[in-house]
């Protein structure tokens, strides 16, 4: 009883803080995009922490899926039409597509071996990216392209020019699909990718379909990474070719388990401690590399838990 | 035409020798600790490098003797202080560490040779053509190859002749009886970690006489010795060898016809794979979880 109420405060400080970013984050020494990217990445590996902290299965190809978002965005508004939201469904079914299939090639692989193979088949995607030159833009990226202010008919939200419009819509896209997961997680389903997690031959003894599961699981996870990449390139007005290099799914991963794998807002917490310290780190020295490389190192040695996983177990004891 | 395809067969060969001597130290590591050791290709620069700095002391040939022992003998200090907490543990924490290490190798290296690509030297006579017909056919790359053959045949003699290479085996199999059989399994760990790096410094030699240095030289052999690992099959040392040499030879056929696709065949084939044999074409039955 007192743990459920003790949840439901944190929930409404997390949103109280969200909601109100906007408004006290240069007092802090931030600016809203930062607050938007933190936004962004933490919704990425929120999302992949669907996966990891609730399915037990270990994708480190993620970086594929927020990509094909962030060019699927891009290109639509680039060569086809000129609507923010239309770009946004474009990129995520582009890789409900392609994670529909590459789940359907890897849902019988488990532990070390699915980790590789989703490596892998993420460097594809990446090397579609580079090479494909005239029309990804190849290793310079996709620019010549701008976010479209929003038009409702009734009413416009200049998202390209005021950076609190952008936020209040990334947070608005972010806490549509927070919920989404979030309810998908109570229900039944959710609760067999818990028993799935815990122990898969119980839970296949049981008759629960594992591969099914696991595979819609896959495709849960990448469909709302992929939102989260579309985001970030209308954050930037630009998609990058190395949004969908290996090393970003490795960043997302450790954003999700520097703030705990197993609570649902872990990852929020690890993305903020990572962004805001990419952001410092990289500003102040050029060996950035070597802080971020031994950050992963210090992580796994000393927080393998997260930091709420941490805060969790001395509360228990 | 037969001057092109050979040439380019030719190629395949050696980068499916690149790719299969990178890929058999991963597989040793990751067969025995069940650790896939991201920063494999910060050793291999590692290698590189090093014989770069020790080459106007002791020459070509003693930095491809010396650098890869060197490599070995970093690797058994990383072992011992970062790589032995990961035993046992879900395999995550070794991907994220061994990420995290092979972005300070990468730095660390970048800092202290340079971010520019430097050239490195070769003896004479092994730089120039053996045939005037076939031009491509320089010393070196034969060479290349025959080296790269001694090393596996030399590994794969350690497997099956020595105590070592058999505990090691036996390890692969049952980590657990080995030990009860009174094996230090701390040791055995170390030495085999140690034989895994070796390989990856003497492939970072090798690499740096063909496609002189730079920083990112491990980065770019990484990923297709995964993709050997898994087309060869988890678990069988054998298969990653014929793993490599086929997304090698894939990859220098598929130039002559359609060059924009070099990387991305091996890819495909791993994809034929996964779906038509999923433990991999020399894979062993139940090694998939």
């Amino acid at each position: 009883m007192i743990l459920r109420e003790r949840q439901r405060t944190s929930t409404a400080v997390i949103w109280l803080i969200l909601l109100t970013a906007p408004y006290w984050i240069n007092w802090v020494g931030g600016y809203t995009p930062l607050g938007s990217r933190v936004l962004v990445l933490a919704l990425a590996a929120m999302s992949l922490n669907f996966l990891l902290g609730f399915t037990g299965v270990l994708s480190f190809g993620h970086a594929a899926f927020f990509g094909l978002g962030a060019y699927g965005v891009g290109m639509t508004i680039k060569y086809l039409i000129p609507s923010t939201p239309l770009g946004v469904l474009v990129g995520m079914l582009a890789a409900l597509a392609a994670a529909m299939v590459i789940g359907a090639l890897i849902v019988r692989l488990r532990g070390v071996y699915f980790a590789m193979v989703t490596i892998a088949f993420g460097q594809v995607f990446y090397f579609v990216a580079f090479r494909w030159n005239s029309v990804t833009g190849g290793d310079d990226g996709l620019s010549g392209w701008r976010r479209i202010p929003l038009d409702f008919g009734f009413a416009r939200l200049d998202i390209l020019g005021d950076d609190k419009a952008f936020y209040y819509f990334v947070l608005l896209c972010f806490a549509i699909a927070t919920a989404l997961m979030g309810l998908l997680l109570r229900s039944p389903f959710g609760r067999t990718l818990l028993a799935i997690r815990e122990n898969e031959r119980r839970a296949r003894f049981l008759g629960v379909p594992v591969d099914r599961h696991i595979w819609l699981s896959f495709v849960v996870s990448c469909l709302f990474v992929a939102l989260a990449g579309a985001l970030f390139a209308l954050l930037n007005n630009f998609a990058d070719p190395r949004t969908l290099r290996w090393d970003q799914s490795g960043d997302f991963v450790i954003m999700a388990v520097l703030g705990g794998m197993r609570s649902f807002w872990g990852p929020l917490i690890g993305a903020s401690i990572f962004v805001v310290l990419q952001d410092y780190v990289s500003s102040m020295t050029e060996n950035w590399m070597s802080f971020i490389g031994l950050f992963f190192v210090l992580v796994v040695l000393f927080f393998p838990r997260g930091i709420l996983g941490m805060l969790a177990r001395r509360a228990v004891s | 035409m037969t001057q092109l395809l050979l040439f380019n067969l030719f190629n395949g060969v050696i980068t499916g020798a690149f790719y299969a001597l990178m890929a058999l130290g991963l597989s040793l590591i990751l067969n025995l600790s069940g650790v896939i050791n991201f920063a494999h290709g910060g050793f291999l620069a590692l290698g590189a490098y090093l014989a770069y700095s020790l080459m106007p002391a002791i020459g070509f040939w003693g930095g491809l003797l010396v650098a890869p022992l060197l490599t070995a003998l970093l690797g058994i200090v990383l072992e011992q202080t970062l790589i032995r907490r990961l035993y046992g543990r879900d395999p995550l924490y070794g991907l994220l560490l061994t990420f995290g290490l092979a972005f300070v190798f990468e730095d660390v290296t970048r800092s202290i040779w340079g971010a520019q690509s430097l050239p490195y030297q070769i003896p004479g006579w092994l730089a120039s053509p053996l045939s005037t017909q076939f031009f491509f056919l320089t010393g070196y790359r034969v060479f290349m190859v025959v080296l790269v053959l001694v090393a596996v045949t030399g590994l794969f003699l350690i497997l099956t002749q020595t105590r070592l290479g058999i505990r090691i085996r036996a390890g692969t199999l049952d980590l657990e009886t080995v030990s009860v059989l009174g094996v230090n399994v701390r040791i055995l760990r170390t030495l085999n970690f140690a034989l895994g790096i070796y390989l990856a410094g003497l492939a970072g030699v090798l690499a740096a006489g063909m496609l002189g240095l730079q920083p990112t030289i491990g980065l770019s052999l990484i990923m297709p010795s995964f993709v050997a690992i898994i087309v060869g099959g988890l678990g069988s040392l054998p298969g990653t060898l014929v793993g490599g040499l086929l997304i090698g030879i894939a990859s220098g056929m598929t130039t002559v016809f359609f060059p924009a696709a070099t990387e991305a065949v091996m890819y495909v084939m791993m994809a034929l794979v996964l779906l038509l044999r999923p433990r991999g074409l020399l894979g062993e039955h139940g090694r998939l979880h």
